[in-house]
């Protein structure tokens, strides 16, 4: 297991999880998103690659009404 | 001659430009927005609400396929938070053409010129084609434009209020210097001031609380829409002189 926080929250996941594998949790896999990594973007295409240890720290982020 | 609207290379079919906050929900959007006519809307950055999975979203609504999105940086009160915020907006689809402001002040929400100059200077050369909230000085809105902004969007008065346009002169400036398009952004209360704003020679507004803070905002929308295409149409017709003295529109001759 590792803890993560995600959004700012404190959360658990399978240790060798990968950013794919914590899309697929919150059902966002395939939504317009953008992830932080410790305060790194991660393009798309790593996201399958990309595993989480304990301690990181994730963005997700997505479009909102704004003006 | 045809009137064509282009911001960096996009053609937009509408000058009326429209924000998807304040709304009741995502119906309501989609209809006002659909009302307004409007081919490009801007939309925030924010977190995914990870708690509740179910909860509809934004693009379940509107479809950035059919509809320009413009990611904009509202509520950033510094370059970096305004550089991060369009850098993950690019992340999540390719924009490169986005909306940047950078407040100073929370009680007047006026925006911090200073950083947003470092802030357009920064993202173009990042390849980011900026369109940028501003004060309406003239000085500042050259600055941005010598910095490589592809649109210069000067307040008409504070965002949110529906003052409308507190400084025509100031826009006129603004206007007559620029060689971009000059969008008003914030403040805009009514369809009228959109008009105005537009026989001003405003190249488009920028609307949102106006709209979804109206008691009917789709019908609100269909005003905004027809208020743009008005003062479009005015502006390029070129209004009468002035004059201090009374002319008849019936002539005096043959009159019986």
């Amino acid at each position: 297991m590792a803890k993560i926080q995600l959004n700012g929250k404190k959360i658990t996941i399978n240790s060798k999880s990968s950013i794919q594998d914590l899309l697929k949790k919150y059902n966002l896999i395939n939504k317009k998103i953008a992830i932080e990594l410790n305060g790194i973007i991660i393009p798309k295409i790593k996201f399958k690659k990309k595993y989480l240890k304990n301690k990181d720290k994730v963005e997700v982020v997505h479009f909102i009404g704004g003006g | 001659m045809k009137d064509i609207f282009r911001v960096a290379n996009k053609k937009l079919k509408s000058r009326l430009i429209v924000g998807t906050g304040k709304y009741k929900n995502f119906q309501e959007t989609a209809k006002a927005i659909e009302a307004s006519g409007a081919d490009m809307v801007t939309v925030a950055v924010r977190r995914v609400n990870i708690l509740d999975k179910k909860k509809p979203i934004l693009t379940d609504y509107l479809n950035p396929k059919k509809i320009i999105f413009l990611p904009n940086t509202a509520g950033c009160f510094n370059s970096s938070d305004a550089l991060r915020t369009l850098r993950l907006a690019r992340e999540m689809g390719g924009w490169k053409l986005v909306k940047l402001e950078v407040l100073g002040d929370k009680k007047t929400l006026y925006p911090n010129m200073i950083e947003t100059i470092k802030s357009t200077k920064i993202l173009t050369k990042e390849g980011f084609k900026v369109m940028v909230y501003c004060t309406d000085d003239p000085l500042l809105a050259k600055k941005l434009e010598d910095n490589g902004a592809v649109a210069i969007m000067p307040l008409a008065s504070p965002i949110g209020s529906g003052l409308g346009l507190q400084n025509k002169i100031n826009i006129s400036m603004i206007i007559k210097q620029s060689k971009v398009p000059v969008i008003v952004d914030a403040g805009i209360g009514t369809a009228s001031d959109a008009t105005v704003a537009m026989e001003l020679g405003c190249d488009g507004v920028l609307i949102n609380s106006a709209i979804a803070m109206a008691k009917k905002p789709i019908l609100m929308a269909k005003a905004f829409k027809d208020a743009v295409i008005s003062g479009r149409n005015s502006y390029l017709a070129g209004r009468m002189q002035k004059k201090y003295i009374a002319s008849p529109s019936s002539p005096f001759k043959g009159l019986i």
